[in-house]
């Protein structure tokens, strides 16, 4: 029988993900604490002799470690950041060591809210502790230590995942050369926080949620995250885009007077809905959008961003987009700002793509040639074994 | 490193004999950084370029030059007063809609900037003007019709906006064919280069 793979030639081809177990209690920034914990991640391209390529991939809220590739089980199964990351893209896996890791408090084999508490015996489910996105970068430093690597060469990001690699600029100032910042913002604004909240509510008020502990009573809350999901879809797109894509199209040839699928971009959202709720998990959902909200290195600092940015060491790339309105780059030129005000070495560009925070994800040429071009000057630096 | 470009324009020489070293440089509209690049490696200054073409934006990073993607014609509200020992516009003054803007601006956030701009006082186009057709050269490549210059002038004009903006000129040097000149700049120049402070 022949499989159709849907692979393009400079795919790193199939992967398989890796588990780290850590036996070193993580201390949270809740005061709670993580007795022991497992890492799913996944590396792709080698490690050199010195151990100076490696770049860290940050996820955002509903993606994984599985950054690029595909599995041998599961063909259609392509990593998140396929388009960037791979053998001669722009984060070219034939020059450096890139790695994915799954967040604690995710869904995807990493310890979360789904895996099991060994004080019970149980899934964690609402007991699972509040994580933020410092106790991320934490649990991704042990990772570091375990792999053997001192100091990335860079880490990187989009949205929830540039957060993460500003943190880590902040929080491990040594062990990171570069910080790839796109699309993100140095904290969120009421708006974004707003909507987060009403997803939220849209969980925690489905009769499935239970409080957190729909295991025991065997349900899903799965109405919740659909809707939690379409609203997370407007925002991840331009109204421009939606127009776009869907118009006022609708399905049959006329209005059919009742509240089912009119327009194709209802079926769309339910469509995102249905998928997203099969195989994300409700209590994960609560915690990254909770992570989200409490992003905001500047608090400990009076509110003062370039203060926060005082003993960062990493030279930046900020990325934005233009019609990006989640997270729009009036967000990205305050992380410039306070990097100026700190004279860090930083290159700030702002694309002009149409496709809201999404375009993060997607192939824009311009966008896709930048990264490249930073990348390279990484490559550049390793072969010199020029620190920054 | 490409040779050809470190050397491509004869106002750089002439900006790095005034940049101290180790200092602080804000180059606006930087092209492909080969400026900074330049002060770089000759003075070991430590720069950013902004620039507003995507393709520049790339060029620089491949250049290994900072660079800030922005319109100069907007300001420069991210960088804070008198954050830049230097701060310079080379060859792009005469392409600015707001040029007394854009001066204001480079005296608040730079101690020193560093203007330059090709001399409309040339003879040749004088002559060509003269001979009833606006002037196309090496150093104003453009037709009327898709020049992107739109504030051009000569040294005895910048001088005057100078006194009148308050704008003290601390050093002039006029190149012609690379090379400086001193007898009738306005008539002989083809490029002026100035150094500017807050008077």
């Amino acid at each position: 029988m022949k499989i159709e793979l849907p692979i393009q030639a400079d795919s790193v081809g199939p992967v398989a993900p890796k588990v780290a177990q850590f036996t070193t209690p993580l201390q949270l920034r809740s005061g709670a604490v993580l007795r022991d914990y497992q890492l799913m991640y996944e590396t792709y391209g080698e490690l050199n002799a010195d151990k100076s390529n490696a770049v860290l991939i940050c996820h955002a809220l509903n993606a994984s470690h599985h950054v690029a590739g595909w599995y041998a089980d599961d063909p259609k199964n392509i990593g998140w950041w396929d388009n960037m990351v791979g053998p001669g893209k722009s984060v070219d896996t034939n020059r450096f060591y890139v790695i994915g890791v799954n967040n604690i408090g995710g869904c995807h084999g990493t310890t979360g809210p789904t895996s099991t508490d060994p004080a019970t015996g149980k899934p964690y489910g609402a007991s699972f502790p509040i994580v933020t996105v410092e106790d991320w970068v934490a649990a991704q430093a042990r990772l570091a230590d375990l792999l053997g690597i001192e100091r990335f060469c860079a880490v990187m990001g989009g949205s929830l995942g540039a957060m993460q690699a500003v943190q880590w600029t902040i929080d491990q100032p040594k062990r990171v050369a570069h910080a790839i910042v796109i699309a993100g913002a140095p904290k969120l604004s009421t708006q974004n926080i707003a909507f987060n909240e009403v997803a939220r509510q849209a969980i925690m008020t489905d009769p499935d949620f239970h409080g957190g502990n729909y295991h025991e009573h065997g349900t899903l809350p799965r109405r919740g995250l659909r809707i939690a999901r379409m609203i997370g879809h407007i925002t991840y797109l331009s109204d421009d885009a939606m127009m776009e894509r869907f118009g006022r199209v609708l399905r049959a040839d006329d209005f059919s007077f009742h509240f089912e699928v009119d327009f194709e971009v209802e079926s769309y959202l339910r469509y995102q809905g249905e998928k997203f709720a099969e195989y994300f998990d409700a209590n994960t959902y609560l915690r990254i959008t909770r992570a989200l909200d409490y992003f905001d290195p500047a608090m400990k600092h009076g509110g003062d961003l370039s203060r926060a940015f005082k003993d960062a060491e990493a030279g930046f790339l900020v990325v934005s987009f233009t019609s990006d309105w989640r997270f729009s780059p009036a967000r990205s030129r305050e992380i410039v700002k306070a990097l100026l005000d700190n004279r860090r070495d930083v290159t700030y560009a702002e694309i002009d793509a149409p496709h809201g925070h999404d375009a993060f994800l997607l192939d824009d040429p311009h966008y896709h040639e930048l990264v490249g071009a930073y990348f390279l000057r990484l490559a550049r630096e390793i072969e010199h074994g020029s620190k920054r | 490193m490409n040779a050809t470009s470190l050397h491509a324009r004869s106002d750089f020489k002439v900006i790095a004999r005034w940049i101290t070293e180790r200092s602080r440089v804000l180059d606006l509209g930087c092209g492909d950084g080969s400026l900074l690049q330049y002060l770089r490696e000759t003075r070991r200054v430590h720069g950013y370029g902004v620039e507003i073409s995507p393709t520049n934006i790339v060029a620089c990073v491949r250049n290994g030059v900072n660079v800030i993607q922005d319109d100069l014609e907007t300001g420069l509200s991210e960088i804070e007063d008198a954050s830049f020992d230097f701060v310079i516009l080379s060859q792009t003054l005469q392409a600015m809609r707001h040029t007394e803007d854009i001066v204001d601006e480079m005296l608040r956030v730079g101690r020193q900037a560093i203007v330059t701009f090709p001399n409309f006082g040339h003879w040749r186009n004088r002559l060509a003007v003269a001979r009833g057709n606006m002037p196309v050269s090496a150093n104003l490549p453009y037709e009327w019709y898709d020049t992107p210059n739109v504030h051009l002038c000569t040294l005895d004009d910048f001088e005057r906006f100078c006194v009148k903006r308050n704008v003290k000129i601390s050093a002039r040097v006029v190149l012609t064919n690379g090379a400086e000149i001193s007898v009738l700049p306005n008539l002989f120049g083809e490029l002026a280069v100035y150094r500017v402070e807050r008077a």
